[in-house]
């Protein structure tokens, strides 16, 4: 039974990283209607800018503390919402009223130079990254263990979570993203800055992919160029899973994927854990294609 | 291509890489290997052109399928010993055609469910179905998991690599232009109103996938067969990416154009050597500005599709 537990906990703390990056997946989905392929390699290189600030951090603020923690997240998730921001500019912009298949590939194409320029630029070796916050085991019952990264993560997850609420239901621009969600033309006939609220979309997205990626390599803690493949389509399978579009559907599929994973590896095979979350996209596509919290969308000709 | 010329052209090739093939004793062998693999990328490029280009079904998962038709060739093929040229050939060709069957029905399996959905959803799907593939032969321990499998014969030869290149692209280029193969075309162009005409979409789908799976698992056997040693890693979503970019270089839909982006593709790392880490991100950026520049391909005398 404890193992149980202890599986399920592992399972959280991985399923909220998960949903930290489906969030980004799913609203832009839901402004733009296409997949950012590119979003898993926005969670790498927020890892990778949490590598290089940690020790600039160090100079500065006692290390490995809360605040050097709070202080390398925060920074690497502005970075990397700036980076979300100017990808959105240069690829998406431009293609914004083309087929969507070529906005697609771009997307890959994004993908792949920022998984092989990271490679040029970081080396291809994974990289130790450094303590930024002190790790302590907090409980240690029977065989049961919790270290204070995990409750960490899904502390800062949980408050994450609660910020994007804020944002999406009490907020003017929030008022924006779900007005253009629902309908693009009507929402700029209404006097909205659609490019602002993209743009708005990306940064709060990748930030969160960031956020991800800085806790991620907290409790993995070795990093590489190709760290966001995995993880980023695990992620956009959370996101179809609760259904994509909606932001409480992304975070439970999330949380399902990765206690899903982590049960299947610890019970019955560690090496298929990488299909799982595959098989959960194909089942979850035959049986319910709008996903567990979706709306059904009709097709008009 | 001028469908008329078709049966001409067929035959013309199959006859030259025999003869070419007759005198590859006097070819360096490091280019022959090239060749080799040309011949491969041109079978890969223009069967996933079927689906991707002409049926309009963005797949991610071509690799696997390869995957499916190298290990089925090389399983077979490594139960023979020594033999003459007829006796292997007569082998090489069942172990080829058995591999591209398995391959086609992977397709199949994968096609029926998944090619009710649409555009975004289908790239993932099918990806994911590529690495299920990669996964399944990485806990095969019969043909050695995740350490690969060695193929005992080098039965690639440029005959079997330039014939069935030339195979592929009559099978692709007649099934176009014959009446039932403008279904396709209908279907790429606007689903809905290819099925108020009367054709079955998730048919038509299904059937392309089905004979570009079929050629995938050919040119796995080939690939197996000139490497003569293959892994589950070898055919992970970078390989059909590159693929892909194969495709999308040459022009979705334009089979000569795809040729020609085959060929270039197969080079290009040959001449970049010296730059090998460069490759990938001139491959990437070549895909971000083709996307933003020309979304129609390079060799594609078309203008951009209207809006």
């Amino acid at each position: 039974m404890s193992e149980f537990i202890q599986q399920l906990i592992n399972g959280l703390a991985l399923g909220s990283i998960l949903a930290l990056i489906a969030l980004g997946y799913t609203m832009v989905y839901g402004i733009l209607r296409f997949i950012n392929f590119a979003h898993g390699d926005i969670f790498m290189l927020g890892a990778f800018a949490g590598f290089y600030l940690a020790p600039k951090v160090a100079t500065v603020l006692p290390t490995p503390s809360i605040g050097s923690g709070l202080a390398v997240m925060g920074i690497s998730m502005a970075i990397c919402a700036g980076l979300g921001i100017v990808i959105e500019r240069l690829a998406y912009r431009p293609l914004r009223s083309r087929p969507k298949l070529t906005v697609l590939i771009t997307a890959i194409g994004v993908s792949l130079f920022l998984e092989y320029t990271g490679q040029f630029v970081f080396g291809a070796a994974p990289k130790k990254f450094p303590e930024i916050i002190p790790v302590y085991p907090i409980m240690k019952l029977g065989g049961l263990s919790v270290t204070s990264n995990q409750i960490i993560v899904l502390a800062v997850t949980l408050i994450l979570l609660l910020a994007l609420r804020f944002i999406v239901l009490k907020t003017k621009i929030g008022m924006a993203m779900r007005a253009l969600a629902f309908n693009p033309e009507a929402a700029a006939l209404m006097g909205i800055n659609t490019d602002v609220v993209i743009s708005f979309t990306f940064g709060l997205g990748s930030a969160l992919a960031a956020a991800a990626g800085i806790l991620f390599a907290v409790n993995y803690p070795a990093i590489d160029p190709l760290m966001g493949i995995l993880p980023g389509l695990k992620a956009f399978v959370a996101a179809v899973l609760g259904g994509i579009g909606n932001l409480p559907g992304a975070a439970l599929g999330g949380v399902i994927i990765g206690v899903t994973e982590t049960l299947v590896a610890g019970y019955i095979s560690s090496t298929y854990r990488d299909a799982i979350a595959f098989g959960i996209l194909i089942l979850i596509l035959l049986i319910k294609p709008s996903g567990l919290l979706g709306k059904k969308e009709i097709e008009k000709v | 291509m001028n469908i008329r010329h078709a049966k001409t052209f067929l035959l013309g090739a199959i006859a030259l890489s025999f003869l070419v093939s007759l005198g590859a004793n006097h070819i360096n062998s490091y280019w022959l290997f090239i060749a080799y693999d040309i011949g491969i990328n041109i079978i890969l490029a223009v069967s996933l052109n079927l689906i991707n280009g002409y049926t309009g079904q963005f797949s991610l998962g071509h690799a696997g399928f390869m995957a499916v038709g190298a290990y089925t060739a090389a399983v077979i093929t490594n139960q023979f010993g020594e033999m003459n040229t007829f006796a292997s050939g007569a082998v090489f060709l069942s172990a080829l055609f058995a591999g591209g069957l398995l391959a086609a029905v992977a397709g199949l399996l994968v096609g029926i469910p998944t090619l009710r959905l649409r555009g975004d959803y289908l790239a993932i799907v099918t990806l994911g179905f590529g690495e299920i593939i990669r996964v399944i032969f990485q806990n095969m321990e019969k043909v050695g998991g995740a350490r690969g499998l060695s193929v005992i014969h080098d039965w690639t030869n440029f005959f079997w690599a330039f014939g069935f290149a030339a195979v592929t692209v009559y099978v692709v280029t007649s099934l176009v232009h014959s009446t039932y193969g403008r279904g396709f075309i209908a279907v790429r162009d606007d689903e809905v109103a290819a099925s108020a005409m009367g054709i079955n979409p998730t048919k038509y789908k299904v059937t392309a996938f089905v004979i570009g799976a079929f050629f995938a698992g050919i040119a796995g056997g080939l690939y197996a067969h000139s490497k003569q040693f293959i892994t589950p890693g070898g055919f992970n979503f970078m390989q059909s990416i590159a693929i892909v970019v194969m495709v999308i270089l040459g022009g979705m839909g334009n089979t000569i154009g795809v040729i020609i982006a085959a060929v270039l593709l197969t080079l290009l790392p040959e001449f970049l050597r010296p730059v090998a880490e460069y490759r990938m991100i001139i491959y990437s950026l070549l895909l971000i500005i083709l996307m933003l520049t020309r979304p129609q391909g390079l060799f594609s005398l078309r203008k951009s599709p209207a809006k």
